[in-house]
Formats: structure tokens, C-alpha cells, sequence
């Protein structure tokens, strides 16, 4: 009799993947649910990070990477300090997003995905962030116009949003890092 | 005592509060902060939720720059903090895959041509105050002690959380910034809810998490006899003060907790004025609750 579970090739390939990225052996996870009771978030969750690493365990690509779980995670890391079994669940929820963020994996939870994007538009536009232009892309992609219109007028009058951007010099260099980074990650992998 | 100072992006908007009182208390310790010049974002969450490398390759273009001035590296962002150390410990390690190739990156970035092997220390200014500087010689600075003021001190995640990445104080029970309010001479209040998450990162696309998560942490506060919070991350204070009237919208409560940063009282304990440490910039104003206690 065979104790091995019937996963398909394709199955097992993804389980090796993410614990190839997370640099994370996934069979030290032994479901004790630790980090879904820990975690801040798990109240808003499709699937409480446990279940999240048991789909992968499965070899459950699409639960893994369309799942809201990936995208709510706040990388608090309350689960990584606690797990008894050394497993770092912080660091395979950021391998699944890597995943989904290349391949675009379509969630309920766009939103988060593409304020990412933004941000590293910033970062790669000027070195730092801008925060007024950010949250105006944000706002604009994701269809919320009108969304924190309330507090930026309170935030502008205390001097904590700069309608400038800042200095194009600290930018330098950074298109070159970014597509560079691009490259290696493909050969990373 | 001089370091290299790495403010990160919210010091120089959202939390320029947190700069002005760093400089503000830094020059009159006598820690001298010499800013790196063109330092560039961390990459912060976005970083390391989306690419491998970038998530290491930001950090160590800055940490290049630090080693490159012979000094430990000062941060104030308990985020920043985090991902500068969680690079310093990739690219010390042996046989990381990844370390070649952030190397390159850097380089493709102008970033110097050495490797890059986590030369750079660097501490987050609550310990450079604490530890290097010295809680007993702080006291005995303090022109103003902050008499009979009840202060939770709040740590949030990145400060201690992964432990074996910052080694900062106990993971689950930190005690660095109760020390601190005592040595101040204020009151610090025993509470459960010091190393709970803000959602921080999910401040813009998910405030409703946000609100949920702040309205517990401030309402454990003031069930615990606070009257306002010590904070050493400007995603901590934004959260909790920025969606303070959002909280009370969605939840019916009434809270008016000012959120401060620990920058902040000192310099208000060492006689400083209230420009200076910017408390004019806070959301939640503390300018009643210090009225109150002839602080002001």
C-alpha cells in the first residue's frame, strides 16, 4: 500500500515551486492552525493561512493564487514568530503573491496587487515615493475616486502630502535596477 | 555618537513630524545624524510582496551608501527598519543564491562595485536611544519629567517581529518603550494589545480592515487607563491617528487618543517647544491632554 497522496505532476511541480521560492520545506506543517489563530487578519479571509498552506501541500495552484488570503496578508509576521514547526507562513504568502503578481493572476483582491504597482511605478519613477501622485493613480485605476477625500485636505493643511514630486535626481538609475531585477528573477526561477 | 540617517519616504511626507522631532531631540542628546545622501525607498511591503530581488536590491543600494560613510546606520521607520535588516541578513549569509544577483543589480544602479556582505549595522533610533545612548543619562535631561501622564506604548509588528531578523527586545512581550516612558517620568500602562498589527499595509486599499484593527487597539487602550500612545513607526502613527475619526464613525465610539511618537516625548520632557517636535501636525490634537497635566 502507498502512503503517497495522488497529486499530479503538475500538482507536486507547484508545491516545489513555492517551496523553491519561500525557501521552505512545506512538510514541516502539520495543520496545528497556530498561525490562523494568530492572525490579525484571517477575520477578513477566503481561506485562514493554514488552509491557504495545506492547498499548497495539495498541490492546489488555484486556490493557492486567486485565494483573498495572499493579498490580505498584512506581512504582520505574527504567524512566523509563533509557528511551532519553524515554518515561515509570512514568507510562502509572499512566494504565492510573487507567483500571482508575475503570472497576473486575476483575485478578488485587485485592488491590492495593483496599489503595488503603483508604488513601485513611484519608486522606479523618482527613488522615493510620491505619495499625492500615488494616491491619485490609485484612486483613478481602482475606480474609488472619491476615496480618502475627507482626510487629504486635513493632511495637505498640516504639511504632510507635498504636491511635488520629489527631486527627479534621487531616480537615477533606478529603470536600470528594476528591468535588470526583471531579468534575473526569470533566471531565478 | 554619529551615524549615517536613514529617514525613508514617510519621514519626508506623511510623518514629517517623526523627522523634525528625531532631529530636534538627536541634536540636543548630542547624536549627531548625518542624512545619506540620495537614499532611495526600501521598497517597503510592495517590494518584498512582488519581487524577489528588488525587495533585497533597494535596501542594499542604501546600506552601500552607509558603508560607504564608515557609520552604523540610524532608521526611524519601523518598515524600513525591517527590510534594511532583513537584507543585511540574506546578504551575510552563506550560499544564498540571491546574493550574487542583488549584487549585480545594485551595481546596474550605480551602487559600487564591491559586494555587497551586510557590512552596514543598523539600529533603529528607540534602541540607539535606549541602549547606546542610555535611559540614565536621559533622565537625568529631562527638564520636564511627564508627571502622572498614563502612556501605552505600542510596538506594532517590524519592530520585533521576526525576531531573528531585528533581535529587538522580547517578540511577545517587548518592555524597550515602558522603560523609556518611566525614565521620562511619565506612567506606562500595562496592556495586552502592544505588539498587535495595524493593518499598515493595507492602508490604502483595505481601510475597513484598517478600521477594524485600529478600533480594537485603541479601544484596549483606553480600557487600560491610557490617555494617549507611544509609537516608533510611521505607519503605526498614520493608521492609528489619521483613521481615529473614522473609527469613531464606524464603531459609535468617542475616542480621542493622540498618538505620539517617542521622539516626540522626550523632546516635550527635555523642555522643547511644541513646534519643533511638530505636535501641531498631529490629527488628534494632544494640545488639551497636556494642558491638563501642565505640560504645556
Amino acid at each position: 500500500m502507498s502512503l503517497q497522496l495522488p497529486l499530479a505532476e503538475s500538482d507536486i511541480a507547484f508545491l516545489h515551486e513555492v517551496e523553491r521560492r519561500s525557501g521552505q520545506n512545506l512538510a514541516r506543517c502539520y495543520q496545528c492552525g497556530k498561525c490562523s489563530a494568530g492572525c490579525p487578519i484571517a477575520f477578513e479571509m477566503d481561506h485562514p493561512p493554514h488552509q491557504v498552506i495545506r492547498g499548497v501541500q495539495m498541490g492546489m495552484r488555484d486556490l493557492a493564487l486567486s485565494s483573498r488570503t495572499i493579498w490580505l496578508c498584512a506581512a504582520c509576521e505574527t504567524c512566523s514568530t509563533r509557528c511551532p514547526q519553524d515554518v515561515d507562513p509570512a514568507g510562502i504568502m509572499d512566494a504565492l503573491r510573487r507567483i500571482a503578481y508575475a503570472e497576473g493572476v486575476r483575485s478578488p483582491e485587485q485592488d491590492v496587487p495593483l496599489f503595488h504597482r503603483l508604488f513601485l511605478g513611484s519608486v522606479r519613477q523618482f527613488g522615493r515615493v510620491f505619495e499625492v501622485g500615488l494616491i491619485a493613480f490609485y484612486n483613478l485605476f481602482s475606480g474609488h475616486l472619491t476615496k480618502d477625500l475627507v482626510i487629504a485636505p486635513k493632511m495637505l493643511l498640516k504639511g504632510k502630502l507635498s504636491v511635488l514630486p520629489p527631486s527627479m535626481r534621487h531616480g537615477k538609475g533606478m529603470k536600470e535596477m528594476f528591468a535588470r531585477a526583471e531579468a534575473l528573477e526569470a533566471e531565478l526561477e | 555618537m554619529r551615524y549615517a540617517y536613514y529617514p525613508g519616504c514617510s519621514l519626508h511626507s506623511t510623518s514629517r513630524e517623526y523627522d523634525m522631532s528625531t532631529q530636534a531631540v538627536c541634536q540636543a542628546l548630542g547624536i549627531e545624524l548625518e542624512e545619506i545622501e540620495d537614499w532611495i525607498c526600501c521598497g517597503a511591503s510592495s517590494g518584498h510582496m512582488t519581487s524577489e530581488l528588488m525587495a533585497l536590491a533597494l535596501p542594499v543600494k542604501n546600506l552601500v551608501l552607509a558603508r560607504e560613510m564608515s557609520l552604523d546606520t540610524a532608521v526611524a521607520c519601523a518598515a524600513c527598519y525591517s527590510r534594511l535588516k532583513v537584507a543585511n541578513k540574506v546578504m551575510s549569509s552563506n550560499g544564498n543564491p540571491r546574493v550574487p544577483y542583488v549584487d549585480e543589480i545594485v551595481r546596474t544602479g550605480g551602487g559600487g562595485a564591491r559586494p555587497y556582505r551586510g557590512e552596514a549595522k543598523v539600529k533603529h533610533l528607540l534602541e540607539i536611544v535606549t541602549d547606546e545612548y542610555g535611559l540614565d543619562t536621559l533622565r537625568a535631561r529631562v527638564t520636564r519629567p511627564l508627571d502622572g501622564l498614563r502612556i501605552a506604548a505600542y510596538y506594532g509588528c517590524l519592530l520585533v517581529r521576526p525576531p531573528e531578523v531585528t533581535h529587538f527586545d522580547d517578540p511577545e512581550d517587548p518592555t524597550t518603550m515602558e522603560r523609556l516612558i518611566a525614565a521620562l517620568g511619565a506612567e506606562p500602562v500595562d496592556w495586552p494589545y502592544k505588539t498587535e498589527c495595524c493593518g499598515g499595509s493595507l492602508a490604502l486599499t483595505r481601510t475597513n480592515v484598517v478600521a477594524k484593527l485600529c478600533h480594537d487597539i485603541l479601544e484596549m487602550a483606553a480600557d487600560e487607563g491610557a490617555e494617549c500612545i507611544m509609537v516608533a513607526c510611521p505607519l503605526c502613527q498614520s493608521s492609528l491617528d489619521l483613521r481615529q475619526a473614522q473609527v469613531n464613525r464606524r464603531y459609535g465610539t468617542d475616542l480621542h487618543m493622540p498618538i505620539l511618537y517617542f521622539t516626540q516625548l522626550i523632546g516635550l520632557a527635555l523642555g522643547m517647544a511644541n513646534k519643533e517636535l511638530g505636535l501641531n501636525k498631529l490629527i488628534v490634537s494632544p494640545d488639551s491632554l497636556f494642558r491638563a497635566k501642565a505640560l504645556v
